[in-house]
């Protein structure tokens, strides 16, 4: 009888998992063994061309190096930024309300309207950041004209925009700390950078991993600023695996070719996916 | 006792704090100047309010704020509705294969719907709800995350709780609503101030889903009027993006503590 | 019993904001278009009070006229309603959609509707050079609006600080380049041709300059290998690689028009459509002028044409077509092209009295009509999308110096060949 009532309670949000993320992955799967459908061509089997075809694709490996970067270079700094303000915001600096309402505002800013406030920073000549530098006689400089630092941009921004949310976890974790533990320290007369590496940093362990898969989602996830700022460019030196998909999906009406770069792009989370349940110790968030 | 912060320390804090405030104060900038001041910093420029008068007259302001509105809204109450009854069940109800069916909820939290948006765009279109708001709202109301964090809180209210109500007459819904929703509360809270700053600031999935005034969120309103192609005009952008995210900004400033302590609670779990 | 009228407040919020949701779906007008912008200035204000002067004259028709973002959106958002509940009839899409648009079966070619010789003559009245993008396979499938060429924009004050005459900008590439050089100081660069955006559409003035086109007349084969094509590429590159006069790397379409505002370049390439801002937001003494020559003069022309759908009833294509007519009338046309720099699309806007005068007390007004007369279609095939994000990727490519322009464009025309060889 209560498995009659679970089920009944189950069913409308299992219903619309079903809808919008099973069904979708599978579907997605099938859609990439086939190719487009057109006036002149109907949707035909094609097996595995379409792996190959994107795999022949040079723009595919420079959106994957591109989205590989954009993690590498985001994620840790991210987190490292986070942890060092969860840290101050943590201890009773004068004004802490305003520096903890500094670093997490941009959290609940969007960032497509923040985008075009970037957009002014990197502007050549005219733009914030040459005009700073103009004032120390530095030289204008075309920072996402440049192919070598346009993705450099996009990272600082992304780091702005997520640090703050990450701080949030880790403030969570910090608050659980009992205080007598720094203190204690103290009387023994460790140094507060041994008490950090010996006492804090494996204590916030856990909150770092969770916080590391977190981010790392994020960075496959998170394109809305191409929109505004690049749209990919230039010649691709900043487009990322997501914002290729909907390229191609609807820009370039090509639904075969963005169902396999999306069965790529669910393979990336489902290693991530093993990683959390694997690696991590499974107590700590999900059970 | 020995000081616990140097001043270095409080320097370099509030330093990192400034410049992360700053594409906000930026934007304040802009949008109470006239546009000649956009790019250029003079300390005796002249304040106006025409940027805004601007911004709003060119787009449909009012609308879009009520679209965006009734979209947090109903996936807000989607939510709550459908993650409360699915974490009730999963916390206090025995049946065959319950692990297995939380293993498939919990794979939302890596397959999350913006990473479907081809699929999911041709499913809404075969339902005849592309551009519409409950096409937005629809793949994101069932949330692993909800579950997931709802079936926490109920896990840790005491059966003995529950055994009263029962003995009072209650049902199985009864219990729920009796006992375990008003338990769960703070639970709740964090849980909806996540979801509405989400959802207020969510992008890519309604770009692709609306094509028009009547249906287009914020965001995607906010991009079509600040597109680039159009000639950058930082002031009247800049107004318009404060127009945009004025409201959530506002609750934000007001309620600074609830919201950090209910992303702390979110974050805890 | 409070507690389960929790619930019931709950499922009633839940399912009205559902009905919200739902009903917004249901406002229905009888003719929805949708249009894109792609310079700056209150285009949308514009085309809403010619819309309204359409419904106040034609009472019978409700126009619900939706700006759609570039004209990228503008394209996909228009095909999305099609395929969803929501069709519109017609729509303000770019003038180099056409093929794309054929091959999704979305449009019909206005001979099918051309009943009367009054509605064959109006097929005829526009420029021709604005129609080539409008027709292939002996049709015609867009009727040209918000259309316009590239025109250079200079700062005559800066010509004249540089000891250059103000009345007399660079003819030829040798004078852009020379020019350029006397222009450029600490503060500013002499030139500035955008490389974001739209960078094809730049290069294909480049190409007709040197005497050549991308493509070929339908859509099935381009042309981006060829030599002088290779030369004009390497020309745009030299003004920064070897002359100096402009900036490195990719040049941002949106934020020019301010950096020439702002005194950072001496001379801009860009769409006439940003005349009028520029005319309204310039503190300085500014010139127009048709863009310089290699072996010839050459812009492409570009911007928006109006289709109709497929999929519209007799009475909906009949309303649609007045709509056309009425937007692209010579008086509404010249109304268009004051407000905002487009060109006006036929000989008889420009016959207008008020356009007539405009063009006497602003001349720059009028360098995009005459230069109409060098122009060629913009760029345009099969898959076009696919096709120019190639061209744009390789102009890239070039500019940020990861690629000679001639590995680039070799490259680039490689992969249009795989594209557009099961069209042949």
């Amino acid at each position: 009888m209560t498995g009659v009532y679970a089920w009944l309670l189950l069913m409308p949000a299992t219903i619309l998992l079903a809808a919008f993320t099973h069904y979708p992955t599978i579907a997605t799967f099938v859609q990439s063994l086939f190719s487009n459908k057109t006036v002149f061509r109907p949707s035909r089997f094609v097996g595995l061309d379409n792996y190959r075809a994107i795999f022949d694709d040079p723009v595919f490996f420079k959106v994957m190096q591109n989205t590989l970067l954009f993690a590498l270079g985001t994620v840790p700094l991210s987190i490292i930024l986070a942890l060092l303000m969860a840290i101050w915001v943590n201890k009773h600096i004068p004004g802490r309300g305003f520096v903890r309402l500094a670093y997490f505002t941009p959290t609940i800013l969007p960032m497509i309207a923040v985008a075009n406030i970037w957009l002014f920073f990197y502007t050549p000549d005219i733009g914030l950041l040459d005009q700073l530098s103009a004032l120390f006689g530095g030289q204008g400089h075309n920072w996402l004209g440049d192919s070598r630092t346009v993705l450099g941009c996009l990272m600082v921004m992304t780091i702005w925009k997520e640090a703050g949310f990450f701080m949030i976890f880790y403030l969570a974790a910090l608050q659980t700390h009992p205080p007598e533990l720094e203190e204690a320290a103290r009387l023994e007369g460790a140094s507060r950078i041994t008490f950090f590496w010996r006492v804090t940093f494996p204590l916030l362990m856990p909150t770092t991993l969770f916080v590391f898969i977190n981010a790392l989602l994020n960075s496959f996830k998170l394109v809305d600023h191409l929109f505004i700022l690049t749209k990919g460019g230039p010649d691709n030196a900043s487009n990322l695996l997501l914002y290729y998909i909907y390229e191609n999906a609807f820009s370039f009406f090509d639904t075969a070719n963005a169902a396999t770069l999306t069965v790529v792009l669910l393979a990336l989370l489902a290693t991530l996916a093993i990683l959390q349940f694997t690696i991590l110790d499974k107590r700590i968030h999900y059970r | 006792m020995k000081k616990q912060f140097g001043y270095s320390e409080a320097l370099a804090a509030w330093l990192l704090a400034i410049i992360w405030i700053a594409p906000l104060l930026y934007a304040f900038w802009a949008a109470f100047h006239p546009d000649e001041f956009a790019v250029r910093f003079d300390l005796f420029a002249p304040l106006t309010l025409s940027q805004f008068k601007v911004a709003w007259q060119q787009a449909p302001f009012l609308r879009y704020y009520l679209n965006t509105f009734i979209l947090v809204s109903m996936i807000l109450a989607g939510q709550l509705l459908l993650c409360t009854l699915a974490a009730y069940a999963f916390a206090r109800f025995e049946f065959r294969g319950r692990e297995v069916m939380f293993a498939l909820v919990l794979v939302q939290l890596m397959i999350v719907p913006e990473v479907l948006i081809v699929q999911n765009y041709s499913t809404l279109a075969s339902f005849n709800l592309i551009d519409t708001i409950t096409g937005i709202g629809l793949p994101y109301m069932a949330s692993a995350f909800g579950i997931f964090l709802l079936r926490q809180s109920f896990k840790t209210i005491p059966r003995e709780l529950e055994e009263a109500a029962r003995m009072e007459g209650c049902g199985v819904l009864g219990v729920l609503w009796r006992v375990y929703v008003p338990c769960a509360r703070p639970t709740y809270l964090a849980y909806a101030l996540v979801s509405v700053s989400y959802h207020w600031n969510n992008f890519l999935w309604p770009l692709v889903v609306t094509n028009s005034v009547e249906t287009r969120p914020l965001t995607v309103g906010l991009a079509i009027f600040g597109a680039p192609e159009s000639g950058v005009d930082w002031s009247v952008i800049s107004a318009g993006t404060l127009l945009a995210v004025a409201p959530l900004l506002l609750a934000f400033f007001l309620f600074q503590r609830q919201f950090v302590q209910s992303f702390l609670h979110a974050g805890i779990k | 019993m409070k507690k389960s009228g929790r619930l019931l407040t709950l499922a009633i919020v839940f399912l009205t904001c559902m009905a919200f949701g739902v009903s917004a779906q249901a406002e229905q007008t009888k003719l929805t278009m949708y249009y894109p912008v792609a310079v700056g200035g209150p285009l949308t204000k514009i085309v809403d009070s010619m819309i309204a002067d359409f419904e106040k004259a034609n009472p019978d028709i409700d126009v619900a006229a939706i700006y759609a973002g570039n004209y990228n959106d503008a394209r996909i958002k228009a095909l999305a309603a099609l395929k969803s509940g929501k069709p519109a009839q017609l729509s303000v899409m770019f003038s180099i959609d056409i093929y794309d648009l054929i091959e999704q079966d979305a449009i019909v070619p206005f001979e099918e509707f051309a009943e009367t010789d009054e509605d064959r003559a109006w097929l005829k009245s526009f420029y021709p050079a604005l129609m080539e993008n409008g027709m292939t396979m002996g049709k015609t499938w867009g009727i040209p609006f918000q259309r316009s060429t590239i025109v250079m924009y200079y700062n005559k004050d800066m010509f004249r600080e540089a000891g250059l005459d103000p009345e007399k900008p660079p003819q030829t590439w040798e004078e852009l380049a020379t020019m350029g050089k006397k222009l450029t100081t600490k503060d500013r660069w002499g030139a500035m041709i955008p490389s974001t955006g739209y960078p094809y559409w730049m290069f294909g003035a480049l190409c007709k300059q040197n005497g050549e086109v991308l493509m070929d007349g339908d859509g099935k084969r381009t042309f981006f290998n060829k030599k002088g094509v290779v030369e004009a590429l390497t020309f745009w590159n030299d003004l920064s690689a070897k002359h100096g006069v402009m900036p490195k790397g990719a040049i941002e379409w949106s934020t020019l028009r301010q950096n020439f505002l702002e005194g950072k370049t001496a001379i801009m390439w860009h769409s006439t459509g940003n005349l009028t801002t520029v005319k309204k937001k310039a503190k300085f003494d500014f010139g127009v002028a048709m863009l310089p020559a290699s072996k010839m003069r050459g812009t492409p022309t570009g911007g928006g044409n109006f289709y109709i759908f497929k999929r519209t009833k007799p009475e909906e294509r009949k309303a649609a077509m007045r709509l056309i007519k009425f937007m692209t009338s010579p008086e509404r046309s010249a109304e268009w092209s004051m407000k905002t720099g487009y060109i006006g699309i036929s000989a008889a806007a420009y016959k207008t009295a008020a356009l007539e005068k405009y063009i006497t007390d602003f001349p720059p007004a009028k360098v995009a009509r005459d230069q109409l007369q060098y122009a060629t279609a913009e760029l345009s095939t099969f898959q076009t999308g696919r096709v120019r994000k190639l061209l744009d990727d390789a102009i890239q490519a070039a500019l940020t110096g990861k690629k000679t322009p001639e590995k680039a464009l070799g490259d680039a025309q490689k992969s249009a060949e795989r594209i557009l060889k099961p069209y042949r």
